[in-house]
């Protein structure tokens, strides 16, 4: 995902996640997929919430569906935890986990 | 169903659907305050854990988060009640504020009333609705879901209203 909300790295040499230490990894929100909530108001959830474009926030929607969950933003723990609460004001089944 | 006038979305509501709205975000309300319990899969739904796997990650969680969000939901759920027309049908102006506090709050008891219904992924509803008919129309379900699949659609028209 195009570094939304991802903390300020490098560009060029970002190690691969498996190769940091544990606490050195952010912290995800990720989005699981739910029978009762419409695709279109999930999509409009993204986009409202973190600024998302439609296409983005259209595409993110989609992963929640087929793949039954999304990482929706990446960063530190406590925004994380806004993000997930923010997430469940309007009803979408969020947690919050480490990359 | 609503549609957009200018910056306002709006309306008309049959004293039907003025009386089954008022009902569902009683309910909503109802859960959050004095039927509030987190053993209750409803309030499971709409407070998720925040780490499923870490009892005590969520615990703290909840400590920090759960209070505003439940006001935030009360609240939402109020803004239908403030909205509706007293007694009779009658039309509903939103502004746009009002307009997303009705869209969370429709969902919200629509979560409610997916997790009492049991509503899977693949739910084809005519088809619930179809059988429960034919098991006894007069049975709580049938109106349970009527109710559900309303809420879908009124919920969608004023997320269209919005997008428009």
């Amino acid at each position: 995902m195009g570094g939304m909300a991802a903390p300020q790295v490098a560009p060029v040499e970002t190690p691969d996640t498996d190769e940091v230490p544990v606490s050195d990894r952010p912290w995800v929100t990720i989005v699981w997929d739910d029978p009762v909530n419409l695709m279109t108001y999930v999509t409009w959830v993204f986009q409202k919430l973190f600024g998302y474009s439609r296409e983005k926030a259209e595409k993110l929607m989609l992963d929640v569906h087929h793949k039954g969950k999304a990482v929706v933003s990446t960063g530190a723990r406590e925004r994380m935890e806004h993000d997930a609460s923010q997430l469940h004001a309007y009803g979408l089944w969020a947690t919050v986990e480490r990359s | 169903m609503f549609r957009r006038q200018g910056d306002r979305y709006v309306a008309t509501f049959a004293v039907d659907e003025v009386r089954v709205l008022r009902k569902v975000a009683s309910e909503v309300v109802g859960l959050l305050t004095d039927g509030f319990d987190h053993t209750d899969p409803v309030v499971g739904r709409l407070f998720p854990d925040a780490y499923p796997d870490d009892p005590a990650g969520t615990a703290e969680f909840r400590r920090y988060t759960e209070g505003d969000l439940k006001t935030a939901k009360i609240d939402q759920a109020g803004a239908i009640l403030a909205a509706l027309p007293d007694a009779a049908g009658g039309e509903v102006r939103l502004d746009a504020e009002a307009a997303e506090a009705w869209l969370r709050a429709l969902n919200d008891a629509r979560l409610a009333m997916g997790v009492r219904l049991e509503i899977k992924d693949g739910t084809d509803l005519s088809e619930e609705l179809d059988e429960a008919v034919a098991e006894d129309p007069t049975s709580s379900r049938v109106f349970q879901l009527s109710v559900y699949a309303y809420l879908g659609y009124l919920q969608e028209s004023l997320l269209n209203a919005l997008i428009d």
